[in-house]
C-alpha cells in the first residue's frame, strides 16, 4: 500500500468568481520514495501541498481523498492536527518565516519535540542537538542558543529541516525548500535532503518550479500545469526525454553549464 | 489616470456592509448636526421654565427631555455634535497635514534631518500636555479656536511618528530606488511614491483621531477649560450629564449614546477604508 | 583605455550605527572595465557585495575609496543634481519585480515616469506614446499597460521593469539578480530578451547573479566575487572549462546537471556542513580559506592578490598555478 494516496483531489477558491486551483489530481507516494511535483507559479502545485496538510486559505475548499498510511486526511475537523505527530513533516520556502524570530533555536526545537512525542525535557534537548548535528549545522551546541536572525539563510533552512525531523516523520513535504537560497547553498540543501531521506527511510514530496534542481534527486517527477498533472515519469526516464511538449520546454529552460557553453559557441 | 484605483476602492467599500452602515450613520449625524437645530422649536440656549429636567417623551416638544435649566436636550446634543465634529475634523485635518508631511520627510531623508525632526517631536511629546493646553487657554482665552489650536499642536505628533515608520519601510522598497534611478527628485518621490502609499495607515489613524480629539475636548470641558456654557459640545454635555447621573440618567445617556455612536461609526469606516484602499488585497 | 565604464579600487563600507567594531567593507578594492556593447557578468553568493557594487555604480551608495569613471569622467563624487543628468544613460533592473513598481501606479504611468523627470522636452502625449512603444518592444501586450502591478505575473512585471529602464535609451544597464525571483522557464525568456536588446541596441551592462550558469548564458566575460573582492575574472569558456579558483569550482558544482549520470554524481558527494556565518571576518588570510578544500597553512596566513593567470585572466589564489588546466568537478 502506498504511504500517501491522493485520489481525485480538487481545490477551489471562492472569491468574486470560483477558481479551480487543483483539478482532480491522482498521485501516490510509496514508502521511502521521493517524488517531485514541478510546475510554474499558478500551476496549483503549492495548493496541492497545502490541501494535503490542511493549511489552505480560509476561502479554499478541497474535495477528493488524501490518505496517509490508510488514514483519511481530508474532511477531518483540523487535518493539520491529524497530520502533526503522525509522521508528516513540513519544510517551507521561507525559512525565516517558519522560525519564530524572538525565540532561541533550541527552545523551538525542544517545543516541537515535546509536541510530537512523549519525551521529557532532557530527552527533547538531546534530540534537538542530535537533529542539528544531523542537518550538519556546525557547532550545533552553540547554535541551540542562538536566534534565527543570527544565522544565514542556508543555516536557517537547515534548522527548519531539523525542526521537521524532530517528529521523526515518515513523509516530508517540502515546498520550494531552496528557491530563496544561493546556488551553492541550494545544492548543499538538496544533497542534505536526499541523504536524510535515504538514511532515515523517509519519503519526500518536493514541490518546485526548478526542474534542474530536483531532476537528479527525485525518484519520480510529476509535471503540473493549470491544476492537472500532465506527465509522470521516473526521473531517469524523464531526463532521457519527456513525452509531453510542455515538459520538454520545462527541461529545456534549465540553465546548465553545457547550455551556457553552447551559447558561447565553444 | 488614477481614477481606476480609486473606483476599485470605492467598489470595495460599497461591498463592505459595516463600513457603508457606518458611513450612513456618519452622514446622518452630520446632516442632523448641521440642519437639525434649525428645524426644531427650541434654540440651544433657550430656557423653558415650564419643563425643567423632564425625561424623554414626557413633554410635548422635548422628545429627548430637557436638562436642569429646561433646555431641550435634543437641540443641545445636535448642537454639541456640530461643535465637537467641527473641532475634531479641523484638528484631525491639521494633524494630517503637518503629521504626514513631517513624518514623510523625516522618514524618507533619514540621517541628520530625521534625527533633528524627530527629536523635536520627542520634546513636544515630553511636555505635559494638559499643563500646556491650560497655558494656551489662559494666554489666548477660552474658545473653540484656541481649543482647536491647542489640540492641533499635539495631535500631529503621533501621526508624524506613524508616517515616519511607514516611510522608513517604504523607502527600502525597490520602486523607490527605481524612481531615484529614473531621475525623480526628492519632492516628487515623497509626494508621488511615499505619501500615496502610506494613505492606508494614515486614514485608519485619522479616523481614530477624530473620536480621540472629541474625548480630549470633553476632558478639557470637564476641567472647565474647554467649550464654555452656554455653548454646547458633546464633551461638556456628557460632563454635565454625569453630574445628574443618579437623578436624571437621560442627561448623560443622550449625549453619551451620540458620542458612542460617532466613535463606533468612525472606527468601522476606518476599517472599511483600510481594506478598500489596499490594492494588493484584491 | 576606451572603456565605457571603469571602476578603480572601489570600496563600499556601510556604517553600522551603534557598532563598536567597524564592519568589514561590503566591497573592497574592485577594479573592472566594461566596453560599449559588453554585458559583464558578476557571480557570487548573497552578502558577497555584488549588489553593493551595482548600487555604487548607480550612485545609490557612497564610495569609501576608489573611483567610478563613465566615459573617462569621474562620476562617483558628482552632486545629486549633476548625477541626475547621467541617469538617462545609466539605468538598472532589480531582483524583485513585485516590489519594483509603485503599487498605486499603472504600468504605463510607471514606464513614462523617468521621461517626465529626465526628458522635460517630452509632452505628456509624447511620453505616453514612447512608453507604449517601449512596452511593445519588450513584448508586453498593449492591454497590460493600463493595469496595476498586482494584476501582472512576475515575468510580465520584469519585462515592464526592463521597459522602464530602457525608455530613455540608456547605454548602460545594471541588472541585479533580474531573474532570481522568477520561474525557471520565465528566467530564460528574460535572459533572451536582454541578449536581444544588447544585439539590437548595443547596450552595455553589469549582470549580477548567484547562478553561474545564468550569467554564463548571457555574458562573455565573468567576474567571480567572494566577500567583497574579485577572486577570479575570465572568459566564460575559461571559467566553465578551467576554473582556477576553488570558489569558482564550487559555483560550477552547484549548477545542476540534468544528464542521466547526474544523480549518481550528486549522491556520491558527501553532504557538506553549512559554513559558519561569521567565520574569519578579521582573519589575515584568504577569505575563502576556511571553506576551501585545498587550503594550505599559507592560505590562512596571507591574503592572495588578484594576479594575471594567462591571457586576459585574473585569479586570487596562492595555488592556482598548481592546476593550470582547472580544478576537477566534485563527485567525479
Amino acid at each position: 500500500m502506498a504511504l500517501l494516496e491522493i485520489r481525485g483531489l480538487s481545490v477551489e477558491f471562492a472569491g468574486r468568481e470560483l477558481v479551480l486551483a487543483v483539478d482532480g489530481i491522482d498521485l501516490s507516494i510509496a514508502e521511502r520514495e521521493s517524488v517531485a511535483i514541478v510546475g510554474e507559479s499558478g500551476s496549483g502545485k503549492s495548493q496541492l501541498l497545502l490541501a494535503c496538510t490542511g493549511l489552505l486559505a480560509p476561502n479554499g475548499h478541497a474535495r477528493g481523498s488524501v490518505r496517509f498510511d490508510g488514514r483519511e486526511l481530508l474532511g477531518a475537523g483540523d487535518p493539520a492536527a491529524g497530520v502533526r505527530g503522525r509522521g508528516i513533516g513540513f519544510v517551507f520556502q521561507d525559512s525565516s518565516g517558519s522560525l519564530t524570530p524572538h525565540r532561541r533555536i533550541g527552545s523551538q526545537l525542544v517545543e516541537a519535540a515535546i509536541a510530537a512525542k512523549p519525551v521529557t525535557r532532557r530527552e527533547a534537548e538531546a534530540l534537538s542537538l542530535r537533529m542539528l548535528e544531523r542537518v550538519q549545522l556546525p557547532d550545533a551546541r552553540h547554535n541551540l542558543t542562538r536566534f534565527p536572525h543570527e544565522l544565514s539563510g542556508g543555516m536557517r533552512q537547515r534548522v527548519a529541516i531539523a525542526l521537521a525531523l524532530v517528529a521523526e516523520p515518515r513523509l516530508l513535504f517540502a515546498d520550494e525548500p531552496t528557491t530563496a537560497l544561493d546556488a551553492t547553498v541550494q545544492s548543499d540543501i538538496l544533497v542534505l535532503l536526499a541523504g536524510l531521506c535515504r538514511d532515515l527511510g523517509m519519503a519526500l514530496l518536493l514541490v518546485t518550479h526548478d526542474l534542474g534542481v530536483v531532476a537528479s534527486l527525485a525518484d519520480r517527477i510529476a509535471v503540473m500545469r493549470s491544476g492537472r498533472i500532465i506527465e509522470t515519469a521516473g526521473a531517469a526516464e524523464f531526463l532521457q526525454g519527456p513525452r509531453d511538449a510542455y515538459s520538454v520546454s520545462l527541461l529545456a529552460a534549465v540553465p546548465t553549464i553545457d547550455r551556457a557553453l553552447a551559447v558561447s559557441g565553444a | 489616470m488614477k481614477r481606476g484605483l480609486w473606483r476599485d476602492a470605492l467598489a470595495a467599500l460599497r461591498a463592505n456592509r459595516a463600513a457603508m452602515t457606518a458611513l450612513a450613520v456618519l452622514v446622518f449625524l452630520a446632516v442632523a448636526a448641521i440642519v437639525g437645530p434649525a428645524l426644531l422649536d427650541y434654540r440651544e440656549d433657550q430656557i423653558d421654565w415650564a419643563s425643567v429636567a423632564v425625561p424623554p417623551f414626557a413633554t410635548e416638544g422635548h422628545w429627548l427631555g430637557t436638562d436642569r435649566l429646561g433646555r431641550d436636550l435634543l437641540v443641545r446634543t445636535l448642537f454639541g455634535l456640530r461643535v465637537s465634529l467641527a473641532i475634531a475634523l479641523a484638528a484631525t485635518l491639521v494633524s494630517l497635514v503637518i503629521g504626514v508631511a513631517w513624518g514623510a520627510i523625516a522618514g524618507y531623508l533619514r540621517g541628520r534631518t530625521d534625527a533633528l525632526m524627530m527629536r523635536f517631536v520627542d520634546v513636544l511629546y515630553a511636555l505635559p500636555q494638559v499643563f500646556f493646553l491650560i497655558i494656551l487657554m489662559v494666554v489666548f482665552g477660552r474658545g473653540p479656536w484656541t481649543l482647536l489650536l491647542a489640540i492641533g499642536a499635539f495631535g500631529w505628533l503621533t501621526m508624524a511618528r506613524i508616517v515616519r515608520g511607514q516611510a522608513l519601510m517604504l523607502r527600502e522598497r525597490e520602486f523607490i530606488e527605481a524612481a531615484v534611478v529614473g531621475g525623480s527628485g526628492t519632492f516628487r518621490i515623497i509626494s508621488r511614491h511615499i505619501v500615496p502609499n502610506l494613505l492606508g495607515p494614515v486614514i485608519i489613524y485619522a479616523t481614530l483621531t477624530v473620536p480621540q480629539v472629541i474625548l480630549v475636548e470633553s476632558f478639557l470641558s470637564f476641567l472647565g477649560i474647554g467649550i464654555q456654557e452656554p455653548l454646547a459640545s458633546l464633551g461638556n454635555l456628557v460632563a454635565d450629564g454625569a453630574v445628574e447621573m443618579e437623578t436624571a440618567p437621560w442627561m448623560l445617556a443622550v449625549p453619551a449614546s451620540c458620542l458612542v455612536l460617532l466613535v463606533f461609526a468612525f472606527n468601522f469606516l476606518g476599517d472599511g477604508l483600510r481594506d478598500a484602499l489596499d490594492p494588493r488585497d484584491r | 583605455m576606451s572603456a565605457l565604464l571603469s571602476l578603480r579600487g572601489v570600496t563600499v563600507r556601510y556604517r553600522e550605527s551603534g557598532a563598536r567594531r567597524q564592519a568589514p567593507p561590503a566591497v573592497e578594492g574592485v577594479s573592472l572595465d566594461i566596453r560599449a556593447g559588453e554585458i559583464l557578468g558578476l557571480v557570487g553568493e548573497s552578502g558577497c557585495g555584488k549588489s553593493s557594487l551595482g548600487r555604487a555604480i548607480l550612485g545609490l551608495v557612497p564610495l569609501a575609496a576608489g573611483a567610478v569613471n563613465w566615459q573617462g569622467r569621474r562620476i562617483d563624487r558628482l552632486p545629486a543634481r549633476e548625477f541626475r543628468k547621467l541617469r538617462r544613460e545609466l539605468q538598472c533592473v532589480f531582483q524583485d519585480p513585485y516590489s519594483s513598481f509603485d503599487p498605486r501606479m499603472t504600468i504605463a504611468e510607471a514606464v513614462a515616469e523617468p521621461l517626465r523627470a529626465l526628458r522635460p522636452d517630452c509632452s505628456p502625449t509624447d511620453r505616453a506614446a514612447r512608453a507604449a512603444a517601449q512596452l511593445a518592444d519588450v513584448g508586453l501586450a498593449p492591454e497590460l499597460a493600463g493595469r496595476y502591478p498586482h494584476q501582472l505575473s512576475g515575468g510580465q512585471l520584469q519585462r515592464a521593469v526592463l521597459a522602464r529602464a530602457l525608455v530613455m535609451g540608456p547605454r548602460f544597464l545594471v541588472c541585479d539578480e533580474p531573474v532570481s525571483a522568477l520561474d525557471v522557464p520565465v528566467q530564460g525568456e528574460i535572459i533572451e530578451l536582454l541578449a536581444h536588446i544588447r544585439r539590437e541596441q548595443g547596450l552595455a551592462g553589469l549582470f549580477i547573479s548567484h547562478n553561474l550558469a545564468v550569467v554564463a548564458g548571457l555574458c562573455e566575460r565573468v567576474l567571480v566575487m567572494y566577500r567583497g573582492r574579485i577572486v577570479e575574472s575570465a572568459s566564460r569558456q575559461d571559467l566553465m572549462r578551467r576554473p582556477l579558483h576553488p570558489y569558482t569550482r564550487e559555483l560550477l558544482d552547484a549548477v545542476p546537471a540534468i544528464d542521466a549520470g547526474a544523480r549518481a554524481r550528486l549522491l556520491r558527494r558527501a553532504p557538506r556542513p553549512a559554513p559558519a556565518a561569521d567565520e574569519s571576518l578579521a582573519a589575515p588570510g584568504c577569505p575563502f580559506a576556511p571553506r576551501c578544500p585545498h587550503a594550505l597553512p599559507r592560505c590562512h596566513a596571507e591574503r592572495p592578490a588578484l594576479q594575471p593567470a594567462g591571457a586576459s585572466r585574473l585569479v586570487a589564489c596562492h595555488r592556482a598555478a598548481e592546476w593550470p588546466e582547472g580544478l576537477p568537478a566534485a563527485g567525479g
